[in-house]
């Protein structure tokens, strides 16, 4: 399948996905299921990276900045901007993209492969509508819950650590990371997390909901969903950053 | 009443189904035979609408399936009840969750009334005690009457089954397929099977039509299949020592 084709059977997917759910409640009952499994499933490991990315931020930026001239504050204002424009809305979208993205791709393989996607087909319920919109709509919401917990924990880590190796010291590190904050990197980063969980969601469910007739095929469809999120993420990010922040 | 009319069908290049004809009757068990690759899944495919092929009508009643608008075939949809070959009970939900989700989806029946029919409809099947139990918690057989469960709860007008006896013992294939014929006379539903069963053909059939390279070989009663002449019919049936004993002497000529 080349590019165009791919890219056209996607956009008739989301057609399909982008219709009213055939029983609310039944949405509403799906929907709950998809936040627990995207986003509650997924704390655990965005909490450890998110930790280790503000301390490791910390230590790195009082490494290179051996200096009298420079204000020990600025390692907070670093570290928090950064954090807040880069490490947590990507890095932590790469990790999601992986956990939650191979998960989704495999969930709708699985049931691609065992007709059980033809089985709703042939009851009359839309299968897209029915299984990958909870699943488009969780992401859009507990996946920005998720990156503003990173966001909080990882410049928690960064001040922790720094008050513990004495490279910053607590005061310094909240002065400088209150003092150069602007709502607007905030608002950019949301826009970009958005951006992000549609990708992730999206894509490998595509991935999923199309995969061959085999266990390798679903193999196969998982792999892809996790490059394929993982490659258009990094792209979206250059992209955004070049037209919002340009 | 189904009606099929020139049905083809095309992947690439290939041509797996190349104008198929023929009537399915209500109250009736229309069996569809043939070798693998010859087509018969594909048939069935085209016929619930998994599948559109290029050419040809699918009659529901006179209602012209692939014409139909999103809405009235959704609705047409909920009269069809399916039976998968691995029976595609859906692995996440339990046998009572399973039987109740068309009913749900479709009906707005209280709880207490879903409820109550999907008990009759596990009862139908003759499955107790597995309500909470989940599909990989309960035999291939049992996942077979579950299936059979979930397609009736709607009171279908058709019914489909695609192999519905493959993978299993020839007492629970028995038991399966007498299932589906009492089910097919009660509620007079237009049953429509993909079989390779010869047993099953001869015992519970009452039309058949025999595919062979993408098209209809063969069509008829199971009485007529002793004296039908058609050389690929013969090779495929007799190719079973049971059946070939059954019909045929020590010269391999018929029995009378």
């Amino acid at each position: 399948m080349n590019l165009f084709s791919a890219f056209g059977s996607y956009l008739i997917l989301l057609n399909k996905t982008f219709t009213r759910p055939e029983k609310g409640k039944v949405f509403w009952q799906r929907l709950l299921f998809e936040c627990n499994a995207i986003g509650v499933e997924s704390l655990g490991i965005v909490a450890i990276i998110s930790l280790f990315i503000g301390a490791v931020s910390t230590i790195n930026t009082a490494y290179q900045l051996v200096s009298n001239l420079v204000q020990k504050s600025i390692i907070g204002a670093i570290v928090s901007d950064t954090t807040i424009l880069e490490f947590s809305p990507t890095i932590a979208s790469l990790v999601l993209a992986g956990k939650v993205g191979s998960n989704i791709a495999t969930e709708l393989g699985g049931m691609r492969v065992s007709e059980q996607i033809d089985a709703m087909e042939v009851m009359g319920v839309n299968s897209a509508g029915f299984l990958i919109l909870p699943k488009i709509t969780a992401s859009l919401f507990v996946i920005p819950c998720l990156i503003i917990i990173s966001m909080g924990l990882s410049i928690f880590g960064g001040w922790f650590i720094g008050g513990v190796t004495g490279a910053v010291s607590p005061t310094e590190f909240m002065s400088g990371a209150r003092g150069t904050f602007r709502t607007y990197t905030f608002v950019f980063a949301m826009i970009k997390t958005f951006t992000f969980s549609f990708i992730i969601s999206s894509v490998s469910a595509y991935q999923g909901y199309y995969a061959g007739g085999s266990a390798i095929e679903v193999g196969r469809a998982s792999t892809r969903a996790v490059v394929y999120s993982s490659v258009l993420i990094l792209f979206s990010d250059y992209l955004l950053a070049q037209l919002l922040l340009d | 009443m189904i009606e099929i009319t020139g049905i083809k069908k095309k992947f690439g290049e290939k041509e797996v189904l190349k104008g198929i004809d023929g009537v399915f009757q209500s109250g009736k068990m229309n069996m569809i035979i043939g070798g693998s690759g010859s087509g018969k899944t594909v048939l069935m495919k085209c016929i619930v609408g998994l599948l559109t092929p290029e050419h040809g009508h699918v009659m529901y009643d006179g209602r012209n399936f692939h014409h139909l608008k999103y809405q009235q075939k959704t609705k047409l949809r909920q009269e069809i009840g399916m039976l998968f070959q691995y029976s595609a009970l859906f692995d996440s939900m339990t046998v009572e969750e399973n039987v109740a989700f068309p009913l749900k989806m479709f009906t707005t029946k209280s709880k207490r009334e879903i409820s109550d029919r999907v008990n009759f409809c596990l009862d139908r099947v003759n499955l107790v005690d597995v309500n909470t139990k989940y599909p990989d918690e309960i035999s291939g057989g049992m996942r077979k009457r579950v299936g059979i469960a979930r397609a009736i709860s709607l009171n279908p007008k058709y019914l489909f089954c695609d192999e519905p006896n493959s993978g299993l013992d020839p007492i629970t294939a028995g038991v399966i397929d007498k299932l589906i014929k009492e089910i097919t006379e009660e509620f007079g539903t237009t049953t429509v099977l993909n079989t390779h069963d010869m047993n099953s053909v001869l015992e519970h059939g009452d039309n058949i039509l025999f595919l062979y390279n993408g098209l209809k070989e063969w069509e008829g009663a199971p009485d007529d299949i002793k004296a039908a002449n058609n050389k690929r019919l013969n090779e495929f049936i007799y190719a079973n020592d049971f059946i070939k004993d059954m019909f045929l002497n020590d010269k391999g000529d018929k029995k009378e």
